[in-house]
This record gives structure tokens, C-alpha cells and sequence, in this order.
């Protein structure tokens, strides 16, 4: 806790604050990559704090508000139809699909249930031998490690009724797929400190490199979010373009070799759809054919029609930056938090529904 | 957890001796089986003069205005760290009571029961509300027993009405709240919500917190008593949390509250439960926690008051009744950043990562 304090002291708060109105002479748009970031950024009202030159921009950083509609689909479909236990994090629970969330089918009878960890999916599936049990495996680089162990947990204990869902995206190719995008005029990125733990940073040099962008791998405390955007700011106003950490408590250069290799044995990089954005190039993970009893997309072989997304809904042009949630018709009318017409609107972590929750626009 | 245990222990009221482990559907049927669960001793745990007429409704005698509340409890699990659900059934409707200004007296106990309940669950559930009426001074005096079959159900569900007749200097009305009201919190934020978390399956995090279900009726009562009418509101913010019921409050009575996030009471253990899960502990769930909205003027008094009182020693003032931005709550971020309180828009789900 006192760790936890140390990175919310007011007093050093005012200082980078400070210290960024010093800094900075003349606008800057700067993306944070990560969906806890935005909710940090929001929740602390820091967005207000920040000089009216500093733009902060949400990036498509909510694993659950990119993962695909059709997947949703498929997931309730397996719920529903094909009577499978359903298993996934809590937030992926309340996405609408096309007809209906897994909430919902959950609400209609389904076995859906909310986990913390794919193990225990597995150990449901030990304790429930007739049933078929799926993981909807959800998440950016972070959470594929556990469930790439699980794939392998229920391997080596010979678990036949078990197997993953698999809709992972990757922060690297998405912060080059916002760069490129010819609308998106970004100046510099907060990474997701989180994601390198794991990953590491050396995906970032040739990326920061190419493209002369200031990259600031950072955490999600407030001061942490605070200093990465002086640290980005900093850069730009030297007319630097490197990759630096913010978070080095927790992040190494390398990041976490094991939860690497674990990732590797079980998966392979592929092409990803992204929900609001489309197809990214190799921005997702595969289940490897090694395992392909354990990857529910083979299992199943489900055939679900792409549905198409509410045309009303901008989510695409707010996840790469190019529009602000309130600059959506629909924003706080027709599309709410409970009522949410797309996806950014449904997590928590989404950039729509952290400006619905926090920033008042639309209350009464 | 060695306080958890204590509490278990404590519960170990002699089981009756009797020839069957589980509840069954015939448990429920009004016959045989149901007088034998019942006579097993459910009447002699909870026996009072009342409730010993076994007629079937109790007859009471109560003066003066009157309050009457009514609540339902369904947790999983049934037995958690601080406590069980008989308890939290018990305490959850004496609260509520004392919320109205109310010193509540006598109570209705129902179970819905679904079939296989271990007979030492039920016990041990029904020691509790013994427990938690004696401490609480109030007295079972009418129940009811169903049984439900197996999956139509989770484990036991209770239900809990009360009636209390109202203090003479009690003044609690939303309409009294005014701008400079200092709104006080009796303790502890999210600890209930928090404990119930690290036992859920799939979840069972290594952690001491304990729920914080406890009676406040004689807190609540002696507060009454020594500030009469500076007492405006008193409320305690259960499900949702301390801010989905400051928004409700806000809104329905059309005044602004502004909160300070620095000034929150909060166990540490908690605070990094609901970190690393996700959630914001504004929206955890509490049980012996309340708010109250006091005059400006005594809330200095009440605070001190509260400190000497085992359910108040972590009170704080946490915010202000303000006459600008009217309905809205806003909070200052320990960091002096502003965002606004909004209610919880449906469960709140831990987040992804
Ligand atoms: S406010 Fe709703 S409709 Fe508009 S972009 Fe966000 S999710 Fe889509």
C-alpha cells in the first residue's frame, strides 16, 4: 500500500505538473496506448490538471472492446448451442454481440461463468469430465502467458474436454498501425508498462526509429502517468524520437524470458481483426497446430455470418485517436454504459465508457 | 484469519442430535419432517416469548410512529471470513431500521432452503442469528421455512423483516440535508464486498480481510440521543457502495456533494485486493458501515463522539453538501484532480488486467 501511496502524492503531483506546463511550448497530441492508462488519466482527474497543449489521445488499448464481434458470436454460440461451459474474465461478459452478450445468454440459461484464471478453467474441466468446457481467451500480451500455460496444464494432464478461445491482440503492431493511419496525427505514445513486463521493450526501438516518434513505456499510478508524459513531452520539445521507461521498477529490457517461451510453445503470431478497426498484420496470437485439440476455433469449426457493426457507431475513429468520445452522436443518448451500442462503451477500460463514467459530460 | 476462527469457534452451540445430515424437499413440506427440523431445537435456539406462542403471526405491541423494513439476502458463499448470512440477514434489516432512526425490536426470519443443505450449515447459520439478535437486542418472533429443490436454488436464501418504533428526537429526512452538511463515514470502506471476493471461487486470494457485518443500531441510537435533529440523513451504503448511494441522494434531492478522495478511510489489504481485481472500492459493497449528513455546526462533536465507539474508531468526514452542481457528486483525486461520481451501471465486473 505504501508502495501504491507513494505513486498518488499530491505534492509530487503539482510538481510534475509543473513541471509539464515548464516544458511545453507548443501543442502535442499524445496517445496513451493502454485502456488503464485512459481509466488512470480519467479517474484522477488528471486530464483537467494537464496544460490545454498537451492533448490526450485514447488509443485502442481495452483488449475487451477489440475483440472481434463475430468472435463474441461464436462464444455465445458455444454457450447456447453447443452447450459448452464458457469460461472468461468478467468485462467480456457485458460486449454485445450481434443478437446478445454472454451475460445475457448466461441470464437464459447458459453455463457462463466469470473467472480470474484460466487454470481454474481447467480445473472445471477435470471436475466436469462430460462437458466440454471453453476459455475465452481475452487479452494483449499480459494475460497470454496464463493462458498459454493452461493449454499446456491440460495437455500434460491428458484434460481432452478442454480448450481456448483465442482473441489476443499485440501493442506493437497496433501503435503502428495508428501511426500509419493517415488521419491519426500522434506525436508521441505512453506503452503499456504492463504489456513489457512481459514483452520487454525491444519491439519498440525499431518502431520509435522509422517512424521519429518518442515512445515512454509507462505504469498506470497516476504520478507514473504523470512523469511518462513529461517524459514524452520532454522528447518532442528536443525533437527526440526514443524508447524510454518510465515504469523500470517493474520493467525490464528484456522483459520476462519464461512467460516468453511458454507464450511461443503454445502460440503463433497472425493477422488480427481488431473490432472498430479491422484486420491489423500480425497483431494477434494463434493457437500453434501442435495444439490444435486445445483450440476451440479448430474444435468447433463454427460458421457464424460476419454481423454488421451498429453504423451509427464511430468506436474506430475514437480507438485510433482521430475523434473524442463526445464528439459521437450517440455518446450519452442512445449509447450508454448500460445500454452501449459499441464496445468502447462496455469495458470499464474503454475509452467511451471512462469518459461516461468519470468526466460528467453527460450527467445530469 | 485467527479472528475469523475465533468466530467459528464461538458458533459451536451444541448441534442437536438428530437422524438426518441434509435438508430434504420434505424439510419444507408443512408436515412431519418440517416440525421435526423444527423442533430439533430452531425454537429453543431462538426461543422468546413471542415467538414460544408458535401461533402464526406474532402478536406485538409497539408505540408511536413506527418503522418497518424488509430485505432479502442471497451471498455466495454462505459462509465467509467475519461472518455468515444469518448474521448478515439479522444486521442487514437492524441497520436499515436504525438508518430511519429506529430502535428495532422484533424481526421475521424466513429461509428458503434448497435441498441438501448439511444440517450443520443450517446450524451453524441459525447460532448466528441468535448471536447477532442478542447483540443486537432484538428478538425473532415469527419465520417460515421452504425448501427448494436441488439447483433451483443457492444453498439457503433469507429474508428478514423488522419493525422498530422511531427515537423522539430522531429527524432523519432527506429534505432536512443543507449546503455546509458534513458528511461523515462510520468506518472502513469495502471490506465486506472485499472478503466475500477473497473466498468467491475461482478467486480465493490469500488475505485477512474480514467482512465488516456487524449491528449499528446502538451507535446509531446514542448519536440520536446526544444530537437530536443535527443528524439530517443517515444511510448505509450496501450494495453499490458509499457512491452509487451518494449519487442516489444527490440526485433525488437535488443537492451537490463534493468528496475528497484523500480523506477516505480505508484497510490497506482492501485497498490493494481492489487494485489488483480492478475495482473501485467506492463501488464495493459494505455491511456495518454508514453515512450521515450533519449539521456544520456538530460535526466536529459527532466525529469525536463516533471515535469513542468500537463501530466509529475509523470515521472520518469524507466530503460536503455544496449548493453548486446541484445532483452531481464530484470527488477530488488524492492527487487534486476532479472527476464525477456516477452510479454503478450494472454489477461491477473485475477488469481484464
Ligand atoms: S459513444 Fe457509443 S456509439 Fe459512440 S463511439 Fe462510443 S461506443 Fe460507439
Amino acid at each position: 500500500m505504501k508502495y501504491m501511496s507513494e505513486y498518488r502524492d499530491p505534492e509530487l503531483a503539482k510538481k510534475y505538473l509543473e513541471e509539464i506546463k515548464n516544458t511545453v511550448s507548443r501543442p502535442w497530441s499524445i496517445m496513451e496506448v493502454c485502456g488503464g492508462q485512459t481509466h488512470s488519466l480519467v479517474k484522477n482527474g488528471i486530464i483537467e490538471m494537464l496544460p490545454d497543449k498537451v492533448t490526450m489521445i485514447h488509443g485502442p488499448g481495452c483488449p475487451v472492446c477489440v475483440t472481434p464481434l463475430n468472435l463474441i458470436d461464436k462464444a455465445v454460440y458455444l454457450a447456447v448451442e453447443k452447450g459448452v461451459i464458457l469460461c472468461s474474465f468478467g468485462d467480456m461478459l457485458r460486449v454485445p454481440g450481434s443478437q446478445k452478450s454472454l451475460l445475457e445468454a448466461k441470464a437464459e440459461g447458459a453455463d457462463v461463468r466469470i473467472l480470474y484464471s484460466p487454470l481454474e478453467a481447467v480445473k472445471i474441466a477435470e471436475d466436469n469430465p462430460h462437458k466440454e468446457v471453453v476459455f475465452f481467451a481475452v487479452g494483449f500480451e499480459t494475460t497470454a502467458p496464463a493462458n498459454a500455460l493452461s493449454v499446456v496444464h491440460a495437455h500434460r494432464r491428458g484434460v481432452k474436454n478442454y480448450s481456448i478461445l483465442a482473441s489476443h491482440v499485440l501493442v506493437p503492431p497496433a501503435i503502428k498501425a495508428v501511426i500509419d493511419d493517415e488521419e491519426s496525427k500522434i506525436d508521441g505514445f505512453l506503452a503499456a508498462g504492463h504489456v513489457c513486463t512481459i514483452m520487454g521493450n525491444t519491439e519498440y526501438h525499431p518502431l520509435s526509429a522509422a517512424y521519429k516518434v518518442p515512445i515512454v513505456v509507462t505504469g498506470f499510478e497516476p504520478l507514473d502517468v504523470l512523469q511518462g508524459i513529461l517524459m514524452v513531452i520532454r522528447q518532442l520539445e528536443q525533437s527526440k524520437s526514443e524508447v524510454e521507461n518510465q515504469y523500470a521498477r517493474i520493467v525490464r529490457e528484456e522483459g520476462n524470458p519464461d512467460a516468453q517461451k511458454v507464450i511461443d510453445e503454445v502460440f503463433e503470431v497472425r493477422n488480427q481483426m481488431w473490432r472498430g478497426i479491422g484486420e491489423i498484420p500480425e497483431s494477434g496470437y494463434a493457437v500453434r497446430e501442435k495444439y490444435a485439440d486445445f483450440d476451440a476455433t479448430k474444435k468447433y469449426n463454427v460458421t457464424i455470418e460476419e454481423a454488421p457493426e451498429n453504423p451509427d457507431c464511430i468506436s474506430g475513429q475514437i480507438m485510433k485517436g482521430i475523434k473524442k468520445p463526445f464528439e459521437c452522436s450517440q455518446f450519452g443518448k442512445t449509447c450508454k454504459p448500460t445500454n452501449p451500442l459499441g464496445a468502447p462503451m462496455v469495458s470499464s477500460e474503454g475509452a467511451c465508457a471512462a469518459y461516461y463514467h468519470f468526466s460528467g459530460l453527460v450527467e445530469a | 484469519m485467527s479472528e475469523n476462527k475465533k468466530i467459528r469457534m464461538q458458533l459451536q452451540c451444541p448441534m442437536p442430535k438428530l437422524d438426518f445430515d441434509v435438508i430434504t424437499l420434505g424439510h419444507g413440506s408443512g408436515g412431519v419432517l418440517t416440525n421435526k427440523l423444527l423442533d430439533s431445537g430452531v425454537f429453543d435456539l431462538l426461543s422468546n416469548d413471542i415467538l414460544d406462542e408458535r401461533h402464526d403471526g406474532a402478536f406485538l405491541e409497539l408505540h408511536g410512529k413506527t418503522a418497518f423494513s424488509t430485505d432479502s439476502f442471497l451471498v455466495s458463499p454462505i459462509f465467509f471470513p467475519g461472518g455468515n448470512i444469518g448474521e448478515l440477514a439479522v444486521n442487514g434489516t437492524v441497520n436499515d431500521l436504525a438508518m430511519c432512526g429506529a430502535n428495532p425490536k422484533y424481526l421475521s426470519l424466513s429461509f428458503i432452503i434448497e435441498e441438501g443443505l448439511p444440517v450443520k450449515e443450517f446450524w451453524d447459520i441459525l447460532v448466528a442469528v441468535k448471536f447477532a439478535c442478542q447483540k443486537a437486542g432484538v428478538q425473532i418472533v415469527t419465520g417460515d421455512t421452504k425448501v427448494v429443490e436441488k439447483g433451483k436454488g443457492d444453498k439457503i436464501f433469507v429474508n428478514t423483516s423488522g419493525v422498530g418504533p422511531i427515537h423522539p428526537k430522531a429527524k432523519i429526512s432527506a429534505k432536512n440535508i443543507a449546503v455546509g452538511d458534513k458528511i461523515i463515514i462510520s468506518g472502513n470502506v469495502a471490506s465486506h464486498g472485499m472478503a466475500i471476493m477473497s473466498v468467491r471461487e475461482g478467486l480465493e486470494f490469500d488475505s485477512e480481510i474480514q467482512s465488516d457485518t456487524t449491528n449499528l443500531n446502538h451507535t446509531i441510537l446514542s448519536l440520536i440521543e446526544q444530537f437530536g435533529e443535527n443528524i439530517h440523513l443517515l444511510t448505509d451504503p450496501t450494495r453499490g457502495g458509499v457512491a452509487t448511494v451518494l449519487k442516489e441522494i444527490a440526485q433525488s434531492s437535488e443537492i451537490g456533494i463534493d468528496l475528497f478522495q484523500k480523506d477516505f478511510p480505508m484497510d490497506e489489504q482492501v485497498a490493494s485486493a481492489c487494485e489488483l481485481l480492478g475495482l473501485d472500492p467506492l463501488y464495493v459493497a459494505n455491511e456495518g458501515l454508514f453515512l450521515a449528513f450533519v449539521s456544520e455546526s456538530e460535526a466536529d462533536s459527532v466525529l469525536a463522539t463516533l471515535h469513542e465507539d468500537e463501530n466509529g474508531k475509523n470515521a472520518r468526514i469524507i466530503g460536503t453538501v455544496v449548493a453548486e452542481h446541484p445532483k452531481q457528486v464530484i470527488m477530488e483525486s488524492a492527487i487534486g484532480g476532479k472527476r464525477v461520481i456516477s452510479m454503478l451501471p450494472g454489477e461491477q465486473l473485475p477488469r481484464i488486467c
